[in-house]
């Protein structure tokens, strides 16, 4: 047993390599059981992701059941183009379309956080700055030359990257200091933060829907097992006694 | 009860099978705890055709389907996403088992005379199941499935002259395409579950018919008559057994007490098996790959192709070789090597614990050197690990030259008539 | 010297239980929680077989608009992935429903195939609209509409019902199956009801 967790142990440095970018992620501490930050994140998610961005393989009841959205509710504030509750969370944009537009077609989002993880996306929506050389007027510094626009800047207000000069081995660099919106946006920065967090949240909530439910069972399964091996290695040291 | 037992057995010998197999088997008593993965891969192997029947219910086999059908799998059948789970984890848990049911093999000798054909059909579940794991792996259809895929399959066109041509036939296509996923499928659900099991089967005979290995290496059966009774078992073994030799006290029947011990450690793997299931399923990325989350696109290569973690330390020593075609010989040179194994070591004393230091220190490198190319192979190419992996692949390979060298006059230590108590 | 046919727990000192209890409360102890851990792994393999979210969401309830079907026509729509007839009965037919009960099988629905709101002569919430599940009793065939005296060529004296093709069995315009045929009872009517005047909801009850 010694070898086989030498052998995990000898597995797990490979795991740090995980994403490839250049600026450090900053950690999205969201919480699946929040259940209003869901329901807000869902929203923020219907206004402003759902204009180009599908979640094909999640219909709107289950993001209604499974965040407590009464269905009349959920079909009143969250669903505007008519469909009914069972459907699936689709963009009214013609996908196709938007391929020639954007240069790609926008990804499906329902499973987003499994692909890029929460983490990249928390500091992905915070980190838009300005940039007139790109085709949207935007850049982001975890995803450089994005084909996206900022479509959270109404809530973010316009945001700025900073530069500091720094001495580095006797010379001066220019060096990244940080993003800063101009204030003109509905929020400020601790609250879109929060905005962002329960965005995250929704979208690791959409990539994996069954995760409480998953651990809920996984939790009972544990103790199971360890009863049942309470019981088999008395059974065994029983019949085994005196052997060996 | 007895009346109907008596009609069973005059048509199909299932009472003698199962004493002879599994009751009345003789098992050294010595056996420990690396004795159990063999249990437990036949425990994974029922549950990964249990689900995977259940997920062919569902699944559908095409370019256009394959991805949603996972994802309805996973979000619109009720616990689709459990069977799921049991199947992707138990690829995983498959190849531990296997890997430490291997080392085992290698530690205490269990591959040397009688033992070689044993060995041998191992091997090829060994190869049957790499198969079985990289077509499985294309079936969901999303970045890694394809871009795996191609890269695999591309292996191929590095034979001289035909390869190609062998690519498009493998393929189906000029591209991987919903032509290869559909073959896969077939392969992958019937073809090789069969091959499997079958080999399976003739590993089990094979094992029956030599007996097991045990730590010590110490034969259990003697020849007829060189034992006293006192010297003998007490237990009831099956007379196939019996008639043929002595079997010495150091036994204990398959049945209970091998399986009582396999049902121990089937509740510790369970244990781990269910963390990983329930909390873990994707094992950061080792088990399911984050780019494979996102839909198959022709398009659109991922930042970095990796293989399943079972399969990089041989793709480490594909990558180490700076020519394609050596590199794939390399790779398969690598897994032959293993299949060749009763015949590269050439000493007559099985279990290390009797070995030279030497072997021990050989086998213990060879495991490492094994985890390190996994580790090479798996994680995104810097420039030190080029040299490394080089250095790696020399010293993979050179276990099995310095194993062939020093094992013809091994200095041994003595071993004992009988299993020490 | 062949077979070392002794029992082993007498045979091998070592290898005697100190406690036959204790092994036996074991033994049962383990096989349970074993057990119950197998019906527990078999649980999921089960509840698969469910109806998906998808069949459920086939499966809704569907809302059909009645305000366009002229009187005495027949619509039909899909629900459950079964066709569902929607029929305005005229004042006429309605009338004539009574004058062919000799020849039913099950004249007054005592068979339930029908929500209880439906158990009447007209078998129906309203006695203008029929809504019925278009599937013969009998095998699961579709029968067909007969009207303007076409049906009285099956049943003397009644000018409209349905006719299955398949084994000839017959049923009224209240869907109610007439005497020696194969059919064994009524057609079913599924559960509905009316949102508002023009607006029918197949599916589920007030």
């Amino acid at each position: 047993m010694k070898n086989l967790v030498l052998a995990l142990a000898l597995l797990v440095p490979s795991l740090a390599f995980a994403a490839g970018s250049s600026v450090p992620l900053d950690k999205a501490n969201f919480d699946l059981t929040d259940k209003a930050s869901l329901q807000r994140g869902a929203r923020i998610f219907m206004n402003y992701c759902l204009g180009c961005h599908q979640q094909q393989y999640q219909r709107y009841s289950r993001t209604f059941e499974d965040l407590d959205i009464p269905a009349d509710i959920g079909q009143e504030y969250l669903q505007f183009t008519g469909e009914k509750v069972t459907d699936y969370i689709t963009s009214p944009m013609p996908q196709e379309a938007a391929a020639t537009w954007f240069g790609a077609p926008p990804p499906d989002l329902t499973l987003v956080a499994r692909v890029r993880g929460a983490d990249w996306l928390y500091t992905y929506l915070r980190t838009f700055y300005v940039d007139p050389s790109k085709t949207f007027g935007v850049n982001n510094l975890v995803f450089p030359n994005v084909g996206m626009p900022h479509v959270l800047e109404e809530l973010q207000g316009t945001p700025r990257i900073y530069h500091e000069e720094a001495l580095v081995d006797g010379e001066t660099v220019k060096r990244y200091a940080g993003i800063k919106a101009d204030g003109n946006g509905v929020m400020n920065t601790e609250e879109y933060d929060q905005a962002i967090l329960d965005l995250v949240n929704y979208l690791e909530y959409t990539g994996e829907p069954t995760r409480l439910q998953s651990e809920a069972i996984g939790r009972g399964a544990l103790i199971f097992v360890l009863i049942f091996f309470i019981f088999a290695y008395l059974l065994k040291k029983e019949y085994w006694r005196g052997l060996k | 009860m007895n009346g109907f037992m008596n009609w069973i057995e005059q048509r199909i010998p299932l009472t003698r099978v199962a004493n002879m197999h599994a009751i009345q088997y003789p098992a050294p008593i010595n056996m420990n705890f690396w004795y159990v993965f063999g249990f437990l891969s036949t425990i994974v192997l029922v549950n990964q055709i249990l689900t995977g029947v259940w997920l062919t219910m569902n699944f559908v086999p095409s370019a256009e389907g394959a991805f949603a059908s996972v994802e309805y799998i996973m979000r619109e059948i009720d616990y689709g996403w459990l069977i799921r789970y049991m199947h992707s984890t138990g690829a995983s848990a498959f190849f531990i088992v296997v890997y430490l049911h291997m080392f085992r093999g290698m530690i205490y000798g269990s591959y040397q005379k009688p033992r070689e054909l044993l060995w041998v059909f191992g091997m090829l579940i060994y190869l049957a199941l790499m198969a079985e794991a990289f077509m499985g792996y294309v079936l969901p259809w999303g970045q890694m499935s394809y871009w795996g895929a191609q890269v695999i399959v591309s292996l191929f066109g590095a034979i001289p002259v035909i390869g190609p041509d062998l690519v498009v036939w493998i393929q189906g296509d000029y591209v991987i395409s919903g032509a290869t996923l559909n073959r896969f499928f077939a392969l992958h659900v019937i073809a090789l579950p069969l091959v499997i099991v079958i080999l399976v089967f003739l590993h089990i005979i094979a094992l029956h018919e030599v007996g097991s290995n045990n730590p010590d290496g110490v034969a259990i059966k003697h020849k007829k008559g060189s034992l006293s009774e006192d010297d003998k078992t007490k237990f009831e073994i099956h007379e196939y057994y019996t008639s043929k030799y002595d079997i010495a006290d150091d036994v204990v029947p398959f049945f209970p007490h091998i399986v009582l011990k396999d049902l121990v450690a089937f509740t510790v793997f369970l244990a781990g098996f269910c963390y990983v299931l329930f909390f873990a399923p994707e094992m950061g990325g080792k088990f399911l790959e984050h780019p494979n989350f996102e839909i198959a696109n022709p398009l659109k290569t991922p930042e970095h192709i990796f293989p399943v973690w079972y399969f990089t330390p041989f793709y480490a020593i594909l990558k180490a070789v700076p020519d394609k075609l050596f590199g794939v010989l390399a790779m398969f040179g690598a897994i032959a090597a293993l299949f060749a194994l009763p015949w590269i070591d050439r000493g007559n004393v099985r279990s290390w614990r009797y070995r030279s230091g030497l072997h021990k220190y050989n086998i213990l490198v060879f495991a490492v050197v094994f985890i390190f190319l996994g580790y090479l192979g798996g994680t995104p190419q810097e420039n030190w690990k080029i040299v490394a992996s080089q250095i790696a692949t020399v010293m993979y390979f050179g276990f099995f030259g310095l194993l062939f060298i020093y094992s013809k006059n091994e200095k041994t230590k003595p071993v004992p008539a009988r299993i020490p108590k | 010297m062949s077979n070392v046919s002794v029992d082993a727990n007498k045979a091998s000192p070592e290898a005697q239980p100190e406690n036959n209890n204790r092994r036996k409360f074991l033994t049962v102890a383990t096989s349970v929680i074993g057990g119950v851990g197998a019906v527990a792994a078999a649980v999921p393999f089960v509840a698969s077989w469910n109806p998906s979210a998808k069949a459920k969401a086939a499966g809704a309830d569907v809302e059909v608009d009645i305000s366009g079907i002229a009187p005495g026509q027949l619509i039909r729509v899909m629900w459950r992935s079964k066709p569902v007839w929607v029929v305005r009965r005229t004042p006429e037919l309605l009338a004539s429903l009574s004058n062919h009960e000799d020849q039913l099988r099950d004249p007054n629905s005592d068979v339930e195939q029908q929500p209880a709101f439906a158990k009447n002569q007209y078998r129906s919430l309203k006695e203008e609209y029929l809504v019925l599940v278009g599937i013969c009793t009998h095998l699961g065939c579709s029968p067909q509409h007969l009207n303007e005296g076409a049906f009285a060529q099956y049943a003397e004296g009644v000018s409209e019902g349905f006719f299955c093709p398949c084994h000839g069995s017959k049923f009224d315009m209240a869907g109610r199956v007439f005497q020696n045929v194969p059919a064994p009872s009524n057609l079913v009517v599924p559960p509905y009801q009316f949102l508002d005047d023009t607006t029918l909801l197949i599916g589920s009850e007030a």
